[in-house]
């Protein structure tokens, strides 16, 4: 792809999630769209994270427990002591991507399904945890959490108080939107950096990665550390848009649903978790009609998307380029995660 | 003898259980040697490379580079120290390109922070230009211009030796360590690659160590061989005594298809 039509993709992007979805959004008056869109948008970055942890090899089903900390924390320093929710966000995520160094350091010796099983376990002990501890209030949970209030530097107002906007449910999802751009570029950048083709190194081959002279242990923990720090902010922003936390508000369906979203839109493409959340979401509500069958349907639906197309569903399009290996470049590579 | 040798194999034994794999092996390596280590198969030679490169632990002894004690280290920073091995099962990266996999190597030789290259700073752009080139000279001088930009899981097998080889000569060791090298090649192959490793230490002037149980091929390259057989040592030399071994002719023997070429 040439740099122009790289940024003529991203500004139709950007065009069309900033304005045109708030254009269509208020002509039809269908309001309830922007708290699904807000969902989606800070899922999807939950969901990049997963994928981070796919591209080193590894399976990842526990990012619900990241997400839940991360709300935690948020939801905690701003109800108990007062801090602005703009600053817990980074917090929630260096406080994840902390917790993930003291878990990660145990289990990413682990590969494969062992890897998976454990990662699997982590988000229902955090439910647990979250049971109770006094200081997340157990099953009672933390509500009444205000609203985001102004963020300025030197008298200067980056973000409004969202309590006094008119529209605070665009608001959210101007903030959940661009937030998922930040990350999504973020990730991006990773994947084409070094860092990227380290982790591309350690995914196909630990030995020669390590026989090469790559710390694979440090690479391996500062990955999964990211993709902690991904899910934590995604975890506290969801928290702080529906202003309360349960321990059930991540639960185990939630981290299965962020990995089958980094199936289903293609482990090798960088933007494919964005689309898979986006069409898990909504296919999930769709099938919502078909009332006790719905998870028949569902699960169906998934196990045959992934044999007909196990590079997910932006394999559909770059197709035509992936028969010239020559030039794979990382984000499309099909999909490796087989550890 | 150079009194000051580049690598020494000190008392080293390895045990899996019951069984001893490398039993009190000791040599030493002399700076740009090729030195190979031949021996029946299952005789440790692969163990024994294992140790030296640090993927194994010692059960006991130890090995030294110049003089500084590198087994029992993480694989990593023996390879940071200049000891490098290629694998005796092809190991490449699979899902990467020839030129890819080269630069990948040059891991080692970065200078820029990982949050340097994030950014694109000038010294991760100087490095990038640095890899580059060396890839591309490496790439030329194992003669790969040809097949730079194929996937690596589409190549035949003697390309992937040559790779193997090329990602150890990327990572600029100073000794490699290369595990069966000219396995599944014929004749012309082996006379290849037996070149290339000549030409590896010539203008490089790397320390070369080789498992191989292709005699002919092991007598025209080395300057000396280790005959390991049961996990010890049975014989050392260069390849004139090795040749006239009695204990080497007789761990061979009723082996046809080890038969030592003489
Ligand atoms: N990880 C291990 N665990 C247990 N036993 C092992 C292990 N690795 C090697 N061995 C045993 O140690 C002995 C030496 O094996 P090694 O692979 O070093 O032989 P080799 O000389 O390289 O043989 P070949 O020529 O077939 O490659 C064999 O009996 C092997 O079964
Ligand atoms: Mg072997």
């Amino acid at each position: 792809m040439t740099l122009f039509k790289k940024l003529l993709g991203v500004g139709l992007f950007l065009a069309l999630v900033l304005v045109l979805v708030p254009w269509l959004i208020e002509r039809s008056g269908r309001w309830d769209f922007y708290y699904t869109l807000t969902s989606v948008a800070l899922l999807s970055i939950a969901s990049a994270g997963v994928w981070l942890t796919f591209y080193i090899g590894r399976i990842n089903i526990g990012q619900g427990a990241y997400a839940l900390v991360g709300g935690y924390v948020s939801a905690i320093l701003v109800t108990q002591a007062g801090m602005n929710f703009w600053l817990t966000l980074p917090l929630a995520g260096l406080f994840c991507a902390l917790l993930s160094v003291l878990i990660g350091l145990p289990i990413l010796r682990l590969r494969g399904v062992y890897f998976a099983m454990v990662t699997l376990v982590l988000t229902e002990v955090v439910r647990l945890t979250a049971l109770a501890l006094p200081i997340t209030n157990g099953a009672r949970g933390i509500v009444n959490i205000p609203l985001p209030t102004e963020l300025s530097l030197f008298g200067l107002t980056l973000i409004p108080d969202f309590g006094t906007l008119a529209n605070p449910k665009l608001a959210f999802y101007l903030a959940a939107v661009i937030m998922m751009i930040l990350s999504y570029a973020v990730l991006y950048r990773i994947v084409h950096s070094r860092l990227g083709h380290l982790c591309r190194s350690l995914q196909q081959n630990e030995e020669l990665a390590a026989s090469i002279g790559v710390n694979i242990t440090y690479l391996r923990i500062l990955a999964y550390s990211i993709s902690s720090f991904f899910g934590g902010i995604a975890g506290a922003s969801f928290v702080n848009i529906s202003q309360s936390i349960y321990p059930s508000s991540f639960q185990v369906v939630d981290s299965v649903n962020f990995m089958l979203n980094c199936f289903l839109g293609g482990l090798g493409y960088v933007f494919g978790p964005m689309l898979g959340t986006l069409l898990l979401y909504f296919g999930w509500d769709l099938l919502f009609t078909t009332g006790k069958y719905q998870l028949l349907i569902y699960s169906s639906l998934l196990i045959l998307l992934m044999l007909v197309l196990p590079n997910g569903l932006l394999s559909l399009r770059l197709s035509r380029k992936a028969k010239q290996p020559a030039q794979a470049s990382p984000d499309k590579q099909p999909s490796g995660a087989t550890p | 003898m150079n009194p000051n040798p580049i690598l020494e194999v000190d008392q080293v034994t390895r045990r899996f259980g019951g069984l001893t794999a490398v039993n009190k092996v000791s040599f030493t390596v002399q700076p740009s040697e090729i030195l190979s280590v031949i021996g029946p198969n299952g005789a440790g030679k692969s163990t024994l490379f294992k140790l030296i490169s640090s993927f194994l632990h010692t059960s006991e002894g130890e090995v030294r580079l110049k003089g500084e004690r590198i087994s029992d280290l993480a694989p990593h920073i023996v390879a940071r120290k200049g000891v490098v091995r290629t694998f005796q099962e092809t190991t490449i990266f699979r899902a990467m390109t020839v030129r890819e996999n080269i630069i990948i190597a040059h891991h080692l030789r970065a200078k820029a922070s990982l949050a340097g290259y994030f950014w694109g700073s000038a010294a991760a752009r100087q490095d990038q230009a640095a890899f580059a080139r060396s890839a591309d000279e490496i790439i030329q001088f194992l003669g790969m211009g040809a097949i730079a930009n194929e996937l690596a899981s589409n190549l035949p097998q003697g390309n992937l030796r040559a790779l193997g080889i090329a990602i150890g000569l990327a990572t600029d060791p100073k000794v490699l360590l290369l595990d069966e090298p000219f396995a599944g090649m014929n004749h012309d192959e082996t006379m290849h690659m037996v070149q290339l490793v000549q030409n590896v230490r010539q203008e490089r002037g790397i320390t070369v160590l080789l498992v191989e149980h292709d005699i002919p091929a092991v007598m025209k390259i080395s300057d000396r061989i280790v005959v390991i057989n049961f996990g010890e040592k049975i014989a050392e030399g260069t390849p004139e005594d090795i040749r006239n071994n009695d204990k080497v002719i007789e761990a061979y023997l009723g082996r046809e298809d080890d038969a030592i070429g003489m």
